[in-house]
């Protein structure tokens, strides 16, 4: 009690007053165990400029040193951020590695990156799709070349994918919808290729974008993919590439990304132009949305039979917050 | 709670509602029926039993028949009050209708709610709006485009860039083998524009693998094109001109000119 309250005594004693010189801080005093709550505040105002003020004078007496060592001294430090502390992904794709050039060689987008095939995209929705849905559909169809929007008036979806594969369908696109706005997208490679889940998020129709292009042209954009370094970010780059047709028209000038941060994939759709060799500029038309991989499963999409080649399971991948599976 | 009516919480009771002849608390000859796990059965409470709860209630499995089942709830309530035959097949034939669209409803696709858990929502959404502003997308987007220009993904509809031309002619006067001309360097740069643009949507990925392919196969076309022509596309400007479509082929069909005036003619052009 003698050592609490003699602090507090010289708190009563300023009043107000700002006095930052005479600041008393013995060892064992805490600015949270003052008990009234005006007086803790003050306490702690006054404790924070100390601190900001010892920031500085030790921020100036580096750079001091920095600048008398000259060429002597040592490299600033690199801030750390969340992609610098990533923590390691084993299953990282190493440009060189002989055997993940192999596997994508014989995968099931084999034939699409040896161009026998082009791609042809069915986008639909579950059940019922509300206003908002179908809007994002037809432009999903407008940024996405050589794609049709089938309405689905209770098909299952076991029994479509058949008959999207005699007609030549070489992706299925299912948007799943929940209290009127999209939050789900089924992607599927037909020909029997591997099925991913979305969750779907921050959907952006294109009259909601504040910009003042015009619609999508019927060229073919060009494809840009960031930041899939895993084997499994590998995997859904390439089912991301594939929607699109292998030769991009330039004419058009636009640019679909798919760019990957923390496991969020973001898509934009933009059109770009150069304005000197070193300044292009963008300008986004088309949708936009967010995606987070919820699982990745063989075989087309079978939600009770189905092979699951990656699920995400809160319980064990989200126990840190640096490690990330994309 | 209907404006005239109450609901009777008993299970027993055969209407539903709570009135004084379908209570089965009030009327000591009583009969319900009741389904479990999709077998309908009779029960049926009577006056002599009344001093014995545990066996108060008389069950009777109905067969799975409607017709037949109607006949049996008949020859077991004979001499019953009308009332309680009535309400008791009136309760059955419901009992059968919202079993048959059970069945029906459990072949069909079921959809299949999962929770959303609330925690989990709001952690999700502010990682991603973190994340989207530790991405940076425009300038992602903008340094692609550029490191594709600069690689001559786009070919040469776009004029200016001339260090980068100079730039990819010193590579390829270290690289290449066969030439020593200059002039046909020049050329074989652009050849290479011609073939590596048409891979540029997946040059992320597959950078490695088709980068090797490319290298190969520019290096065995060297040989072969002495004698092709290219096509005058420097006459083309940026990108607004429509470029026609044999223009863009696939990679055998290249023309290659040997005029050296065209060149500084663009170059002019674009400055």
């Amino acid at each position: 009690a003698g050592g609490g309250s003699a602090p507090q005594a010289s708190a009563a004693e300023d009043g107000g007053k700002p006095a930052p010189e005479r600041v008393l801080f013995p060892p064992t005093f805490s600015v949270s165990e003052i008990k009234n709550k005006q007086r803790r505040h003050f306490m702690f105002l006054r404790w924070k400029q100390q601190q900001r003020k010892e920031k500085l004078a030790a921020k100036k007496k580096r750079r001091k040193e920095r600048e008398a060592l000259g060429d002597k001294a040592p490299p600033k430090a690199i801030p750390k951020t969340i992609e610098n502390q990533r923590v390691y992904d084993e299953t990282t794709v190493d440009p060189n590695d002989e055997e993940v050039a192999f596997d994508e060689a014989t995968d099931e987008f084999a034939p699409y990156f040896n161009r026998q095939t082009v791609p042809k995209i069915l986008i639909t929705t579950s059940d019922r799709p509300r206003g908002r849905t179908v809007r994002f559909c037809e432009q999903l169809s407008t940024v996405i070349p050589n794609s049709h929007v089938y309405y689905r008036r209770g098909l299952a979806l076991k029994r479509i994918i058949p008959q999207c594969i005699a007609r030549d369908f070489t992706d299925l696109i299912v948007i799943n919808e929940d209290r009127k706005i999209p939050n789900g997208l089924v992607l599927s490679h037909l020909p029997d290729g591997p099925t991913a889940h979305f969750r779907m998020s921050s959907v952006r129709l294109r009259k909601e974008i504040k910009r003042k292009g015009k619609e999508p042209t019927e060229h073919v954009p060009e494809v840009i993919l960031n930041n899939f370094t895993t084997r499994l970010g590998h995997s859904v780059g390439r089912m991301f590439a594939s929607l699109f047709p292998h030769d991009p028209q330039f004419i058009g000038r636009q640019v679909a990304t798919f760019h990957n941060q923390r496991d969020y994939i973001f898509f934009r759709f933009h059109r770009y132009i150069f304005k000197s060799e070193k300044k292009v500029g963008i300008q986004e038309l088309g949708p936009r949305f967010t995606l987070k991989l919820r699982s990745l499963q063989k075989g087309t999409f079978d939600s009770k039979f189905g092979e699951y080649e990656w699920i995400h399971k809160r319980r064990e991948m989200d126990t840190s917050r640096r490690k990330f599976h994309l | 709670r209907t404006k005239t009516q109450n609901f009777c919480r008993n299970e027993y009771n055969l209407t539903g509602l709570c009135n004084r002849s379908s209570c089965p608390l009030a009327n000591s000859q009583y009969a319900t029926i009741r389904e479990e796990k999709g077998r309908c059965y009779l029960y049926m409470k009577v006056v002599e039993r009344a001093p014995f709860p545990r066996r108060l209630w008389e069950r009777v499995l109905l067969s799975k028949n409607y017709e037949k089942a109607l006949e049996e709830i008949d020859e077991n309530l004979i001499y019953w009050p009308r009332f309680i035959r009535h309400k008791c097949k009136q309760r059955f034939t419901k009992i059968t209708q919202y079993l048959i669209r059970i069945r029906k409803l459990t072949l069909k696709r079921q959809r299949k709610l999962v929770p959303l858990r609330r925690k989990i929502e709001r952690r999700e959404k502010r990682r991603e709006e973190k994340a989207l502003v530790a991405a940076q997308l425009d300038n992602a987007i903008e340094k692609e485009l550029l490191e594709r220009l600069k690689q001559d993904t786009y070919g040469d509809i776009y004029n200016f860039p001339i260090h980068a031309f100079d730039k990819a002619l010193q590579q390829q006067e270290a690289e290449s083998e066969s030439e020593s001309d200059a002039e046909r360097e020049e050329e074989d740069d652009e050849d290479m524009d011609k073939r590596e643009f048409v891979e540029a949507d997946d040059s992320d990925l597959s950078d490695f693998e088709d980068m090797d392919k490319l290298e190969t196969s520019s290096e065995e076309e060297q040989e072969e094109e002495k004698e092709v022509e290219k096509k005058a596309s420097h006459s083309k400007s940026k990108g607004k001109t429509p470029l026609k479509g044999p223009a863009r082929r696939k990679r055998p069909y290249i023309e290659i000119e040997y005029e050296e005036e065209t060149e500084p003619a663009s170059k002019t052009k674009a400055a």
